[in-house]
């Protein structure tokens, strides 16, 4: 619970919002945070698995990739294939190190033939924007733009998120599919409405200009007062992601973390031509991974966490990347790299809690997925 | 939630409540909302030694993992096993939710703790 002080923190615009209605704010990746509200994380961890709650995602990095050569540029520096993406479709993607580990993760939208946004980690803005602009300077006519102060973004997530939100807008939510997006207004505000989200639940990501997020976001309070849409901070958006087994850079992939390693050769566009990363991929892809991310739950006692290390007959053999109780589940579930020959379903290990040797065992992923 | 004047407090938000050389311990109220929802409290052995100011256990909640630092020296004499299949009574009714009894070994260190006035005062 340390705070760091160096920097100043900065604040999306929905900072007074969240300070007014009593949330707890928290330093994240340089940002001043909601890291949960009045009610608590669990009741909003509840909330969106059985209603719907709303978040402020603004913290997220949003650059731009314009110019004749855009869809180029996009498949040089991003993993999977962009090239199968529809204007007004949408993907999960790697920016990858030449070693083929993760710079980021990221989601890439095709806005217009050769017009692409792609949606950044919070914390790793800075670092994107200047790894993007290098590595697509040999690609030609493209340009990467940081437009991040452009875009307040909020996330209505739940199973009531479509009959909350479609009151306030004209475009028809029904007929956006899953990973698709539309323009339209939202509350009477322009509006880039996308059907996707951080917590395996149905819901939207809204994009709308930072001035105007106030009103959006009070306007989809008010309109779920009836379903009691709650406000939901970090804190809730860890655990659900969590429970959906999604990755979270920092904790389950990073620089040293390979995209096969993290069981992420679903994004990787294994077809297309040269992209950085590709050469160690494929040789990976070749031989083998050595270690590999897989999905635990406690049999004993106590919460793995972060950094927590992984034995197999005494041997220190892997490492916990990420480890909660889970609010709907119920269960202390994490994940964590463990050599491959330990990685199928129901082998045990221990995790070394504090010095106790806390047994656990692997189970499939993800932990919870949602009824269709 | 007001606290209670019987009870006295640390800058690391124990309380205790005394009773002859005995003292009940647990997390006050504002520890408790720091912590959010609390998932799982470890507690020392009937018979641990403390010192005052160290470490005697863990609480974990959904969030985070913290310590538990004793008020004072002494003996646990007590345990509240209860907490192991409820923690969740330490968010509900956290100043009831004693953890452990210490018998202490030295009476005077709690003169030094805060009353509730002060401990209001700094959590304010």
């Amino acid at each position: 619970m340390e705070q760091a002080t160096e920097a100043p923190l900065k604040k999306t615009p929905l900072n007074a919002r969240h300070r007014a209605s009593g949330a707890k704010m928290v330093p994240f990746g340089g940002w001043d945070m909601p890291v949960e509200y009045a009610g608590g994380l669990v009741q909003e961890h509840m909330a969106v698995r059985t209603r719907a709650g709303l978040f402020d995602v603004s913290h997220m990095g949003e650059i731009e990739i314009a110019g004749k050569d855009a869809l180029a540029a996009v498949q040089r520096i991003s993993s999977n294939d962009a090239s199968k993406l529809q204007v007004g479709q949408a993907q999960y993607s790697g920016l990858l190190s030449p070693q083929g580990t993760f710079i980021d993760d990221l989601l890439v939208y095709r806005l217009a033939p050769a017009h692409f946004l792609l949606v950044v980690n919070a914390g790793n803005i800075a670092k994107d924007y200047a790894w993007i602009a290098d590595a697509i300077k040999p690609v030609g006519d493209a340009v990467a733009v940081d437009a991040s102060s452009r875009y307040a973004l909020l996330a209505v997530q739940g199973p009531e998120a479509a009959s909350v939100l479609q009151p306030l807008t004209g475009i028809e939510l029904a007929g956006i599919k899953y990973y698709w997006f539309a323009h339209g207004e939202v509350a009477n505000v322009r509006a880039t409405v996308s059907r996707t989200g951080y917590t395996g639940e149905d819901g939207f990501e809204i994009f709308v200009p930072p001035q105007s997020a106030d009103r959006v976001w009070q306007a989809i309070l008010e309109a779920g007062r009836s379903a009691d849409v709650v406000p939901c901070g970090l804190g809730a958006r860890d655990t659900l992601r969590l429970e959906a087994a999604m990755r979270l850079h920092g904790n389950d992939i990073d620089e040293t973390t390979t995209a096969l390693e993290a069981d992420l050769s679903w994004i990787v566009g294994w077809k297309k031509d040269d992209f950085i990363g590709a050469a160690p991929l494929r040789e990976q892809k070749a031989t083998g991974v050595r270690r590999k991310i897989i999905g635990f739950e406690m049999l004993d006692r106590g919460i793995a966490r972060h950094g927590y290390d992984a034995y197999v007959g005494g041997e220190k053999a892997g490492v916990v990347t990420s480890g909660t109780q889970t609010p709907y589940l119920k269960k202390a579930i994490g994940m964590a790299y463990l050599p491959v020959e330990r990685t199928a379903v129901g082998t045990e290990f221990d995790v070394d809690i504090r010095g106790r040797r806390t047994r656990a065992r692997v189970v499939p992923m993800p932990f919870y997925k949602r009824q269709k | 939630m007001a606290y209670p004047a019987g009870l006295k407090y640390t800058k690391d938000h124990e309380w205790i409540e005394l009773s002859g050389d005995k003292g009940k311990v647990g997390i006050t109220d504002y520890a408790q909302q720091q912590l959010g929802d609390v998932v799982y409290v470890e507690l020392p052995e009937v018979g641990a030694k403390l010192k005052q100011g160290q470490s005697f256990g863990t609480i974990e909640s959904v969030k985070a993992v913290s310590e538990l630092y004793a008020p004072v020296t002494g003996e646990v004499v007590e345990v509240n096993g209860a907490l192991k299949d409820k923690p969740e009574a330490v968010n509900a009714d956290p100043h009831a939710s004693w953890m452990i009894v210490v018998k202490l070994t030295n009476p005077g260190e709690a003169g030094a703790l805060l009353d509730a006035t002060q401990y209001q005062e700094l959590v304010k």
